[in-house]
């Protein structure tokens, strides 16, 4: 037996004359080469999806207004609105640009909010009250370049100026200040972190 | 210096999906279709979804 194959053409015509069985048979005719089209340019099965659904709406809305007048010219007429609706969906997507996290790079883990909550503040507080202290104890000599170099923002040419020693000197205070510092940190384990 | 072959899990063919649209997908259209109704009022035409 002989198997017959209603054109498009005639199958649209009939469509347009009321027949909704015709649309089925030229959407499963024609979906995966429409489908493939799409994807082949969007590369996400549910993008794909979408312009899919909307190809054939607006492929409906035309033939139910009686505005197509391509008559033998279906196929292409349907994969120039897919193409058409490709473009529009990059050119959303490039004024709205979207992180994908499917993979393995995750954006929020580059991104955070920097600014500091109420607890965050408390704890910033009590550190810097807590250094301070620790600066305290130290000697005289150690403390006045610490305080210099750290609070004042000096080089250590300013201070060795301002204290009449030499840079070295000052280098070597400053160094012991941060290993006195430290000794005193590990003896009492204070944690100094935020 | 390493290199990555890395592939998009949304690949169809490494899933071994076809390149076809979901049943779902063809039975909304098929019911838009049906639903959608254009009424012509002398130059103008309406277009009615009815459910």
């Amino acid at each position: 037996m002989q198997k017959v194959t209603i054109t498009d053409a005639i199958l649209v015509s009939n469509y347009i004359k009321g027949d909704e069985s015709a649309l089925e048979v030229l959407i499963t005719r024609h979906k995966q080469r429409i489908y493939s089209f799409i994807y082949s340019k969007v590369f996400d099965r549910d993008i794909a999806e979408d312009i899919f659904q909307d190809t054939f709406i607006k492929v409906i809305r035309t033939l139910k207004r009686g505005k197509y007048n391509e008559e033998g010219k279906f196929l292409p007429w349907v994969m120039r609105i897919a193409h058409n609706l490709v473009i529009d969906h990059f050119r959303k997507n490039n004024r709205m640009p979207k992180f994908d996290n499917s993979g393995d790079f995750d954006i929020f883990s580059v991104i955070s909010d920097t600014s500091l909550n109420a607890e965050k503040v408390m704890v910033k507080e009590q550190v810097e009250s807590d250094v301070r202290r620790l600066i305290d104890e130290l000697p005289e000599d150690q403390k006045e370049v610490l305080v210099m170099r750290m609070y004042n923002d000096m080089s250590f040419k300013e201070i060795s100026e301002r204290t009449g020693v030499s840079i070295n000197t000052a280098l070597g205070r400053m160094r012991y200040a941060l290993i006195n510092m430290r000794k005193v940190i590990e003896k009492h384990n204070i944690v100094l972190t935020n | 210096m390493a290199k990555i072959y890395s592939e998009h899990s949304n690949t169809p063919k490494k899933q071994g999906f076809k390149l076809r649209p979901k049943d779902e997908t063809i039975s909304f259209i098929l019911n838009y279709s049906k639903a959608l109704s254009v009424i012509n009022y002398k130059n103008l035409k309406f277009e009615a979804l009815q459910n």
